[in-house]
């Protein structure tokens, strides 16, 4: 059990740190995800011809592709180009921090995700509530703000929230990219020691408590969220 | 219908003299190849009560929806106070707003009242009142709030200012409608089928609120389907028949002693 002390000799500090990135990784993924769901959802609904197609593009292939496949792709052939054009224009190449490009890579992932599940959010706002938006004169920008993305949460958060425990867990793929996140900290630690149940189990157990943790924060956002609907369990 | 109270008679155009708040000339409306309204024309003087009837599928309410253009018109004149909407031909060959700004600013200033009530579900009663005066308008919060209240009270909802609408009945849903739209200080009320989507109990609560609007001299422009409402509030009425004006005049006249089959025909169906 000195093992997992979280002072040297024990590896609970190395696990921490792993999970300290992979929480990293998954918020900012998550982040990303949504500025481009948001973006992708509205070009798909309101977007001229040319948006659309590209959209769809963009999530049907996203989608398509196995997550390890992408990662493996965006992060050696996307380094690989950024530095290619770095140089073409001039500039020495640039290392890429592990953080960066895994926010990068699971964004770009959660984003086509994203975009669908915030699509079919808006598409479930009542048309009438819109209508009444325009019809007292917001402009655009305040009917995002004001109408749109409230209205739609409560038909976007179970699918938004399926998305953020996705995330949590797909930061693991990034291990097989050099990152240091739980599941790579948890080899090391492993690998080590020889205490391989133990560490995996610590590990399971680190991914159990986040989970558990962001269901409860969960809970509450989709409560706030739904304020304004009467409970399903009173319409049985 | 509880809403019978006292008939106002206000025989005639009475505000000839009075400054023309609405004015609809040559409107077409086509939906692809259907052809809804085929050359209307309507005009609402400050203070006027003008109610729009006809049967379904007549062009009523796309009528009134291209008032503050929810319906774009195909081709035709609209001016709100005098200003008339610049339209233009977008890249589709659709007449749109020219001017996204100009629209806006007009729209702020006509509350319309809808068939569907669509107050904003995530939003307070309160809060639904004072959206428009202080995120369109610019109204100051505490202001808003102070106006709100005193119009929930006068529609008899002050004890539910902060519920949503979901939890309300519709005829109080439409009833914090009616105070939503008057929030705005609107120059022209515009109502569409407001008590259509009611239980009949609660019709009478809604045309309650709208009859004492009217009375106070609120200008209107009201499609509805309340014949004796109608008749008891509107200065002047018009009959829609297949997309356009069959007969108008004031409802006495229309009511007591139409001269159109259609709207003879009309008055027997719904009467």
């Amino acid at each position: 059990m000195e093992l997992l002390s979280p002072v040297a000799p024990g590896w609970g500090g190395t696990l921490l740190v792993g999970l300290l990135h992979s929480v990293e990784i998954a918020i900012g993924a998550t982040c990303l995800g949504l500025m481009i769901g948001t973006a992708g959802a509205f070009g798909k609904l309101y977007g001229g011809p040319v948006t659309r197609d590209l959209l769809a593009v963009y999530t049907t292939v996203v989608r398509a592709v196995p997550e390890l496949v992408l990662i493996l792709l965006l992060y050696y052939a996307g380094t690989d180009l950024i530095n290619q054009v770095l140089t073409a224009i001039g500039y020495s190449r640039v290392d890429i921090s592990g953080l960066a490009a895994g926010i990068f890579v699971l964004g770009f992932v959660q984003g086509a995700y994203s975009t669908e599940v915030i699509r079919g959010a808006i598409l479930a706002i009542p048309q009438g509530q819109i209508e009444a938006a325009r019809a007292y004169g917001m402009s655009p920008g305040l009917m995002l703000r004001r109408i749109t993305v409230p209205a739609m949460l409560p038909f976007a958060i179970p699918g938004l929230a399926n998305l953020w425990l996705i995330a949590t867990k797909d930061t693991a793929l990034l291990a097989v990219v050099g990152f240091f996140e739980l599941t790579l900290a948890t080899r090391q630690a492993a690998g080590v020691t020889k205490a391989y149940l133990l560490f995996y189990l610590a590990a399971g157990a680190l991914y159990l408590a986040l989970s558990l943790f962001s269901n409860l924060i969960i809970g509450r956002v989709e409560a706030w969220s739904r304020r304004g609907m009467p409970s399903v369990r009173e319409a049985r | 219908m509880s809403a019978a109270g006292v008939a106002v008679v206000q025989s005639g155009e009475a505000q000839n003299g009075a400054a023309e708040a609405i004015h609809v000339e040559n409107l077409h409306k086509k939906f692809g190849q259907l052809h809804v309204l085929k050359g209307v024309s309507l005009s609402a003087r400050d203070g006027e009560v003008v109610a729009i009837i006809g049967g379904s599928g007549s062009g009523k309410s796309t009528l009134l929806r291209c008032i503050n253009c929810l319906e774009n018109p195909t081709s035709g004149i609209i001016r709100v106070n005098g200003e008339e909407i610049k339209l233009k031909a977008d890249s589709h060959g659709h007449t749109v707003p020219a001017d996204r700004r100009q629209i806006e600013r007009i729209r702020s200033r006509l509350g319309m009242v809808f068939q569907n009530f669509n107050l904003w579900s995530h939003m307070t009663l309160i809060e639904n009142v004072i959206e428009v005066p202080v995120h369109v308008l610019g109204v100051k919060r505490s202001e808003a709030i102070a106006q709100a209240e005193k119009l929930l009270a006068r529609v008899g909802l002050a004890e539910k200012r902060d519920v949503y609408p979901a939890f309300l009945s519709g005829g109080q849903q439409q009833r914090a409608a009616i105070a939503r739209a008057l929030a705005i200080n609107p120059r022209v009320m515009l109502f569409d089928e407001p008590t259509s989507a009611l239980d009949p109990e609660l019709v009478g609560e809604v045309l309650k609120v709208i009859g004492d609007l009217a009375r106070e001299g609120r200008t209107m422009v009201l499609v509805t389907h309340e014949m004796k409402f109608a008749r008891e509030v509107a200065t002047h009425v018009v009959y829609l028949y297949n997309g356009l004006v069959e007969e108008e005049g004031p409802p006495e006249q229309l009511f007591g002693a139409p001269k159109s089959e259609r709207l003879k025909q009309f008055l027997r169906n719904v009467g």
